[in-house]
């Protein structure tokens, strides 16, 4: 049981501060969890702390590769209102 | 919410609110001395230190603990300018090496500030390290720090620790029904929170942080973002009620939002202010509150006077190979400071002794306009090229003007517009076109551009569109040459009340 950070993650180092079991680690090109030590907050907070303070929808991810964040979760941007704007912006 | 209702001081000097009377040096005579020691050197405190003072920011705090609809945390882009965005993240010891090498570069250098790109007080370790060492480093550095007051309650001790003064709280509402449609949510006792109850906390902790911060006696400027449609009727009760608990200065700012910022307004199409609207809502702000007109709204890693960016000039790998003589470089930014206050002093001498021969209330600068007893002629806003206080720059070389409000009471400094310089050099002029089109619509509600030069052609376009450009004054300072002009005018017959020039309408 643990979570994962993927490349979408900005190091915006907001997330490692927060972690009860220190399973962060500040790294290039993306922070990293320690599959090792994470356990998801289990029996210390109500929720995954990294995915309660992380800016970036789909950063986080969970074993099943579910984002514990999905797309309009943060943001409040419908998905389908992301995509259509940046297809405006790519047509120009 | 319980914002409990303090009464206002009553203005220094009586019958005379900030929006109808004079010019920066009319504001700061509003202040006590102590207050006006403390911010006479703080370009993003005072009107007039930002002509001779610089500022920068180190980037040290990329955390966040709140999402406003204005910012997307993806964003870095060496090109653009706004807050948040940054180049580098700098850790705590890089930064100090980074301001070092800057004040002693730049002499002009009086402030370092931290703003983010997150919240610095989101990343308090990094914070505080930084200024705990520049403190004992560079104790004639003043240091600032700009939050969204989510948890400044917790950290106002600390603050005071380092002597830091000057403290910016972000405040956008105090109502949580308008805070709902700026904040999607806060990260609050370890747990995400959204909405109204998200925006709740996060006014209360606002107004609780400034309240602690006022009874210790640091000085507090407000931030407002302008946002059409969601704050704008409600930043007059914000200016208020920050006034009523002791905010020194109110800074309100206009939305910056294009799809391809990638925030939600942005995307979702809401749009920003006009110059218009926001000066404005300025103006309506502004009888009960001293509002800031300067602000450029820099990045989170700005270096130089407001209005430049010097940052390229000072990364880390630049920095490393430099050759500081820290005591030496004090001593020059001493020397420096006290030819400034002087200069300052002898100009606030200069317009104050005529005023206080006759009325109070106006700021003479043409004695022979001064005599009469019934000022008259309307007010014109004029957009000034300008650098160092002075009408310095080349129309086609300006990045930004700054516009001014002339009337009988003096001119005053209401706003500032950004310009792409049309005329970059031989390669880059195909655009020139384009970038003076666009220079003019920025310009449109003013009557006259002062510069210190001005080309042929940029000068008939300025005319036809009713603007007219005027290279008489170059080297002068601003406020001198923006009332000879006006005082020109008014001879001229040009500003007859109730003879309403096409432009205002």
């Amino acid at each position: 049981m643990a979570l994962e950070i993927i490349e979408s993650c900005i190091n915006c180092w907001a997330c490692e501060p927060l972690c009860p079991q220190q399973a962060i680690q500040a790294a290039t090109p993306h922070f990293l969890i320690d599959a090792d030590r994470c356990t998801e907050c289990s029996g210390d907070f109500a929720a995954p702390q990294c995915a309660s303070i992380c800016p970036i929808e789909g950063a986080i991810i969970n074993e099943l590769g579910e984002a514990l964040n999905p797309p309009g979760s943060l943001t409040g941007i419908p998905p389908a209102r992301w995509a259509a704007a940046q297809a405006e912006i790519a047509a120009r | 919410m319980d914002l409990p209702v303090v009464e206002p001081s009553p203005p220094a000097v009586a019958g005379c609110s900030a929006g109808s009377c004079g010019s920066t040096v009319r504001q700061m005579d509003d202040l006590s001395d102590a207050i006006r020691a403390r911010v006479q050197d703080h370009p993003c405190y005072s009107e007039d230190a930002h002509h001779y003072f610089a500022r920068m920011h180190v980037a040290v705090a990329p955390a966040c603990n709140i999402q406003c609809h204005y910012c997307n945390r993806k964003y870095d882009c060496a090109n653009e300018s706004r807050p948040g965005v940054v180049s580098e993240l700098l850790t705590p010891d890089q930064a100090v090496r980074k301001t070092l090498a800057v004040a002693a570069t730049i002499p002009q250098m009086s402030v370092l500030g931290i703003a983010g790109p997150g919240d610095p007080l989101a990343n308090p370790r990094r914070t505080f390290e930084t200024f705990r060492q520049l403190a004992q480093k560079a104790a004639d550095i003043k240091l600032c720090v700009s939050t969204n007051g989510l948890v400044l309650p917790e950290y106002v001790e600390e603050l005071t620790r380092y002597h830091i003064d000057h403290v910016t709280i972000t405040i956008n509402c105090v109502d949580p029904a308008v805070g709902a449609r700026i904040y999607p949510w806060i990260f609050w006792k370890n747990r995400r929170v959204f909405g109204h109850e998200a925006a709740a906390i996060l006014i209360a902790q606002q107004q609780k942080g400034l309240e602690m911060l006022i009874a210790r006696g640091i000085l507090v400027k407000v931030n407002s973002v302008l946002i059409p449609g969601v704050n704008d009727a409600h930043l007059p009760e914000v200016s208020k009620i920050v006034k009523a608990k002791g905010a020194f200065l109110h800074n309100v700012m206009p939305l910056i939002a294009e799809a391809g910022h990638g925030t939600f307004y942005g995307v979702m199409g809401q749009r920003s202010p006009q110059p218009a609207e926001l000066k404005a809502l300025q103006d309506a702000c502004a009888g009960d509150m001293n509002m800031m007109r300067h602000c450029r709204q820099c990045r989170a890693d700005a270096v130089g006077l407001l209005g430049e960016d010097r940052g390229a000039e000072f990364t880390l790998d630049k920095i490393e190979a430099m050759e500081i003589d820290h005591e030496a470089a004090k001593v020059v930014r001493a020397e420096l400071r006290a030819q400034i206050a002087a200069e300052l002093a002898a100009k606030r001498a200069r317009t104050q002794a005529p005023a206080a021969a006759t009325t109070p209330q106006v700021i003479r600068m043409q004695p022979h306009v001064a005599k009469s007893a019934h000022p008259v002629g309307r007010s014109v806003l004029m957009a000034v090229a300008a650098k160092n206080g002075l009408v310095a720059v080349h129309f086609g070389h300006a990045r930004e003007f700054l516009v001014y409000e002339a009337s009988a009471d003096g001119a005053r400094l209401v706003g500032h517009r950004k310009a792409a310089s049309y005329c970059a050099g031989d390669e880059s002029c195909g655009d020139a076109e384009a970038v003076l089109a666009a220079t003019i619509r920025a310009l449109a509600d003013c009557e006259v551009v002062l510069c210190s030069r001005i080309g042929f052609e940029p000068w008939g376009q300025l005319e036809a569109a009713g603007i007219h450009p005027n290279g008489d004054y170059a080297m002068q300072p601003i406020e001198e040459a923006v009332m000879a002009v006006w005082n020109g005018m008014l001879v001229a017959g040009k500003l007859a009340i109730g003879r309403i020039a096409a432009k205002c309408a």
